[in-house]
């Protein structure tokens, strides 16, 4: 719940330069953006005009169908002033000196990019003017622009960006910071529907993604590793494998990693490579790969013994106190009515549609990647770091990847890659099977809740209590299983006191969309509907009376601003006719709502539950969602961000149904979409989406739309069937603690 | 083995293993990309194109099942009188989060509206639910398809 504050990098890259060079052709062409053009000149690291006025922008962050690569450099066109016709994106070289943080991760790339870029592109447009005014010989002053050209309205003259653009890139740049920004309501492409720029390669089928990189003389890899985290070779039967036909190389890698370690992003992990003339000989011949693993202690480990051990957990003390607000127990001694319930969520594999894959060339003490990755540079220095080099030395190149949801924020396959690469000698496309993507994730990871609840004689909350039984070991939290001190409704309740315990887990977990908030929205928003209807409260106006009693905690308080919160849970409820519409017998409404990456966000769903069966997915129609978000002062493009925000739902609906990745001995079950659900077209409810602007920065998308959703649902569901969901998914396959 | 496809009207000669599945000729022997790789398991739809009009799984279906069908991918589209209307479509309703699977997409509604105009909600259910998008762009692969058969922009 970090609040991000917009400002100037101070690494930013802002040169001029007027030069021409070329870039390495490939079959498929990724261009550099340094590589210019006969006629164009460049007014900074983002910026190249031509002649003809065509204006490229670099695309500074990975697109992984956020929409990034089009909404960022719309941020640049609009204060340089030029049509967006006439701009043409290309992904930007992985630069961190001339483009600072290049991730894609955590709903930053707006909130840290807004007012950034656009100073760069106005410091572009102020350079067009200064050269306007030398070539004109009036002042500055007098000149105005509009849709990439400079006009002097006193004389009737005007210049094309395109004319001035070889002077503009000669003249003093201008500092960032004092640049003159254009008033918001002077608009013309922030705010605007505008179409996803590589959309006509996307519906052609021309080359785009990382899987369809290609490099000359370049052979394809497979790559098997220890099904149990951390394992390695003991010994494989390299020769049979050789003798597959296509076969060029089969190899053992011993790997880089310490004993015990299976965080994915901390080198290279051991396993048997096989390179062949195609990826389908290699993987064939994988098909008679033999091999004699070295396996951890943690092979022992599965979801049937950690839901018993959670169990045992529960009726425990807990190891670790997060939070201690009043006095839980003494309030709840007093109170009215006291409300338990338990809790729990699964593993979740991020199964993006594109496997992993990273196409690699080593030549000369020096390598080259072309990844679809969501965090090139950390890719890059654990590549370099896995084969003893130094980065300098290891070229990037950002490819779009398709779907990444945290995933590819860490890219281990770039130093895969790139030791099959050394090895054998040759280029090499490392592509990985839906099984070794499945099977090879940092999952988000399951957790289990022991909740309890005090109402008072008026149908208030005053206590409220959370045992956390989750991942970790030492009192520290596997990555992303944490419950974080400030995780709403702390510093709504006077008494209220948040805990953990921990299991050690030998199964790596990592950030997935909206990382821990996806897990603890369901938790925390189904148990305070369950407090409201345990009150005899409607939810909105139980929910509307919490928000309003924020007890900041001096000198810290949240950053969250629950007058934001009630502003979109109105209009959410408002939008849906909460209380308003007669709903057949066996339909319910449920509302929830969840702050995260910056983002307010409040959803309704309608679900029809057929009566008298038990609860399954079958058994559940979700009919539709209403989804609203505060994000902020202007939305960049409203046609991607309603596409984010409908996917987001429909991806926490696919989580509340059906998905579960679990573990036996030490190892993923699930490998492929038979046994992991995707949402398919049947199940996809129909999603209303509206934005709440307010006077606030502009915020991300990517993420703050799925939380809500889960608990929406269930809330519906209790609301339309009087059945609480608190095991999820509705089709899980092992049960957790919680009492059904 | 010797093969000879005839791909988006064009005949194509290959000599592969009789085994090898359709997805992975295109992709990395006859270098056509636009054919994706997603599950290898005729789960996801990733890899759909049409022999004989009829939607199938490359990943699933190997070469020597092929024989003289016609094959017709995602880059023979802008040839097709139905794929180019879904493809116009698609780019109407800017459909695409990632667009890994959207090529996929299009060659299961191009499938589906050659064979039914007006499809009704049941039938785009029915039709479309072999194909992942794992983005969630459901509600807007919809409306571009009424939207491709004729029908107003709303879903």
């Amino acid at each position: 719940m970090n609040a991000i504050r917009s400002k100037v990098s101070r690494r930013m890259f802002l040169k001029a330069s007027a030069v021409t060079g070329g870039g390495l052709m490939l079959s498929f062409s990724v261009p550099a953006f340094a590589a210019l053009g006969p006629t164009e000149a460049t007014l900074n690291a983002y910026v190249r005009i031509a002649a003809d006025g065509i204006v490229t922008i670099a695309a500074k962050n990975p697109e992984v169908g956020q929409g990034i690569k089009t909404s960022l450099p719309m941020i640049i066109a609009e204060e340089l002033d030029v049509d967006w016709k006439n701009v043409r994106i290309e992904m930007a070289a992985v630069d961190g000196d001339k483009y600072g943080v290049q991730s894609a991760g955590g709903s930053t790339s707006i909130p840290r990019n807004w007012d950034t870029l656009r100073r760069v592109g106005a410091a572009g447009r102020q350079m067009l003017v200064s050269a306007a005014a030398k070539t004109l010989k009036v002042p500055a002053s007098e000149l105005t622009t509009s849709g990439g050209n400079v006009i002097h309205a006193a004389s009737k003259r005007s210049l094309s960006y395109g004319a001035l653009a070889a002077t503009a890139a000669t003249v003093p740049v201008p500092d960032l910071k004092t640049v003159a920004l254009k008033d918001p309501t002077a608009f013309k492409i922030i705010g605007q529907r505008t179409k996803d720029i590589d959309g006509p390669k996307i519906v052609t089928g021309q080359p785009l993604f990382g899987i369809d990189v290609s490099v000359p003389g370049m052979l394809y890899a497979v790559y098997e590793k220890c099904p149990v985290f951390g394992g390695t070779v003991a010994s494989a039967n390299l020769d049979e494998v050789k003798a597959m036909p296509g076969v060029r190389h089969a190899f053992i890698v011993a790997g880089t990693l310490a004993p015990g370690e299976v965080n994915l992003g901390a080198g290279l992990a051991g396993g048997v490579a096989i390179v062949a003339d195609t990826w389908w000989q290699a993987k064939t011949a994988r098909g008679k790969l033999r091999v004699e693993w070295k396996e951890p202690a943690s092979k022992s480990q599965s979801s049937v013994g950690f839901a018993a051990r959670a169990a045992e957990l529960a009726k425990q003390k807990p190891e670790l106190s997060v939070r201690t607000d009043g006095d839980v127990d003494a309030a709840l001694k007093g109170a009215a009515k006291v409300i338990t319930a338990s809790y729990s969520y699964p593993f979740l594999a991020h199964a993006a549609m594109e496997p992993q894959n990273a196409t690699a060339h080593f030549k000369d003490g020096k390598v080259e990647i072309w990844v679809p990755s969501q965090n090139p540079a950390a890719g890059r220095a654990q590549a370099a770091k896995a084969l003893g080099m130094d980065e300098k030395d290891v070229l990037v190149h950002m490819i779009r990847g398709g779907g990444g949801f945290g995933r590819r924020l860490t890219c281990e396959f770039m130093a895969e890659a790139a030791w099959i690469s050394r090895e054998a000698g040759v280029p090499v496309k490392l592509l990985w099977t839906r099984e070794d993507d499945m099977r090879h994730d940092h999952y988000r990871p399951g957790g289990f809740h022991t909740l309890t609840a005090g109402i008072d004689a008026s149908g208030k909350l005053i206590a409220l209590r959370d045992h956390f039984q989750t991942y970790g070991s030492d009192g520290k939290f596997a990555n992303s299983a944490n419950l974080g001190a400030d995780i709403f409704p702390a510093e709504f309740v006077p008494n209220l006191d948040y805990s953990a315990s921990f299991m050690p887990l030998g199964t790596p977990t990592g950030p997935m969309r909206a990382p821990r908030s996806n897990a603890l929205a369901m938790v925390f928003q189904s148990f305070l509907d369950e407090v409201a209807h345990a009150a005899g409260r409607d939810p909105l106006e139980f929910h509307l009376e919490l928000l309003s009693e924020h007890r900041a905690k001096s000198p810290t308080p949240l950053p969250f601003d629950s007058a934001r919160m009630s502003a979109v849970l109105k209009l959410v409820t408002e939008k849906a006719g909460w209380g308003k519409r007669e709903l057949p017998k066996g339909t319910g409404m449920g509302l929830a709502y969840y702050f995260s990456h910056s983002g307010y966000v409040a959803h309704v769903a309608e679900v029809t539950v057929t009566p008298d069966v038990p609860l399954s997915v079958n058994a559940v129609k979700i009919n539709k969602v209403w989804a609203v978000a505060d994000v902020g002062s202007h939305i960049v493009n409203p046609s991607g961000a309603e596409n984010q925000m409908q996917g987001a739902v429909l991806d926490g609906i696919a989580q509340v149904m059906g998905q579960e990745i679990t573990i036996a001995r030490g190892s993923t079950v699930q490998g492929n979409f038979d046994t992991y659900t995707a949402l398919r077209m049947k199940q996809a409810a129909p999603v209303e989406v509206h934005f709440l602007l307010s006077n606030n920065p502009p915020t991300g998308l990517g993420e703050p739309a799925l939380p809500p959703t889960l608990p929406a649902i269930a809330n519906a569901i209790f609301a339309a069937s009087g059945q609480r969901l608190r095991d999820i998914p509705l089709n899980k396959s092992i049960r957790g603690t919680a009492a059904v | 083995m010797a093969y000879t496809l005839n791909i988006n009207g064009v005949n194509h000669a290959v000599d592969v293993d009789e085994a090898t599945p359709l997805l992975w000729v295109l992709r990395d022997v006859l270098d056509m990309k636009g054919t994706k790789f997603g599950c290898g398991s005729g789960l996801c739809g990733a890899c759909t194109v049409h022999l004989n009009g009829v939607a199938v799984r490359a990943c699933s279906t190997p070469v020597s099942g092929v024989g003289t069908a016609a094959i017709s991918t995602i880059e023979g589209m802008a040839e097709h009188p139905v794929g180019k209307k879904v493809q116009d479509a698609w780019l109407e309703i800017d459909v695409a989060q990632c667009g890994y699977c959207q090529a996929g997409q299009i060659m299961s509604a191009t499938a589906l509206l050659a064979q039914t105009p007006k499809p009704t909600d049941a039938d785009i259910d029915a039709h479309m639910s072999g194909n992942i998008c794992r983005c969630a762009t459901y509600n807007r692969i919809r409306t571009a398809i009424k939207l491709a058969a004729g029908e107003t922009k709303g879903a």
